[in-house]
């Protein structure tokens, strides 16, 4: 899968949490979750819930910890997707 | 069994704790009753000459009974028992039908959606003594206990 590809995925999924809408204008690798967009904890759950769902992969605790901004989700995306 | 074990862990205590009894409460459920005192504080105000329980109060009973006991029930499971939680509402989207007055029990029945990165989401009714249906909804929380790093697991 192309990088644009999941990175368009990821701000489809991450829109509805988003507090702070001027981050989804500029949405990008630096983009960071809590700080840029202003999802909550608990939202940030359902991210990464939906992102399981939506590449049909499981993220663990470690990634989960390690995912603060966009970057980080694609990154832990695209392994996660070459080790299937 | 009996549940002391998760009723003495509920961070809540009077005015504000609508747990009586757990029924049952297991891996994926947890049932529980109230009985919600004639002299209860907010009958005073709600509403002037006209005491019903304020849909706010039938939702923090359905989280108190149906996630966080749950919860303390998920989070014992994995931890050791001493240790205390750590304890946030994060949604709660309920539809009510029938109104509950003053002295009347309630039955909450919750079924848990998932517990992962510490996020408690259950599907939770609410009963009265004959069955029907008071509310529902679903209402996640964010629980974990104090001294452990990360509970969340899969389901």
């Amino acid at each position: 899968m192309k990088e644009k590809e999941i990175l368009d995925s990821l701000k489809k999924i991450v829109s509805p949490y988003v507090q702070r809408k001027e981050g989804l204008e500029n949405f990008n690798e630096e983009t960071d979750f809590i700080k840029d967009l202003e999802v909550n904890s608990a939202n940030l759950v359902d991210v990464i819930l939906d992102v399981e769902d939506e590449f049909d992969i499981e993220i663990d605790n470690d990634s989960m910890n390690g995912m603060m901004t966009v970057g980080d989700a694609k990154n832990i995306i695209e392994r996660k997707l070459a080790s299937a | 069994m009996n549940y002391n074990n998760i009723l003495q862990k509920l961070p809540y205590t009077k005015p504000f704790l609508f747990v009586d009894e757990l029924l049952k409460v297991d891996e994926k459920s947890a049932e529980g009753l109230y009985t919600f005192p004639v002299d209860s504080f907010f009958y005073k105000g709600h509403f002037k000459n006209n005491p019903v329980t304020p849909g706010v109060i039938l939702t923090e009973c359905m989280a108190q009974i149906g996630v966080v006991s749950l919860g303390i029930f998920l989070l014992e499971d994995q931890v050791n028992e001493s240790q205390e939680i750590e304890l946030a509402m994060s949604s709660s989207e309920v539809d009510f039908y029938l109104p509950v007055f003053p002295g009347e029990t309630v039955k909450v029945v919750s079924e848990k959606l998932f517990f992962r990165f510490n996020k408690l989401k259950c599907e939770v009714r609410m009963y009265d003594k004959t069955e029907k249906l008071i509310c529902r909804g679903k209402i996640a929380g964010m629980i974990k206990s104090k001294l452990a790093g990360d509970n969340s697991r899969k389901n």
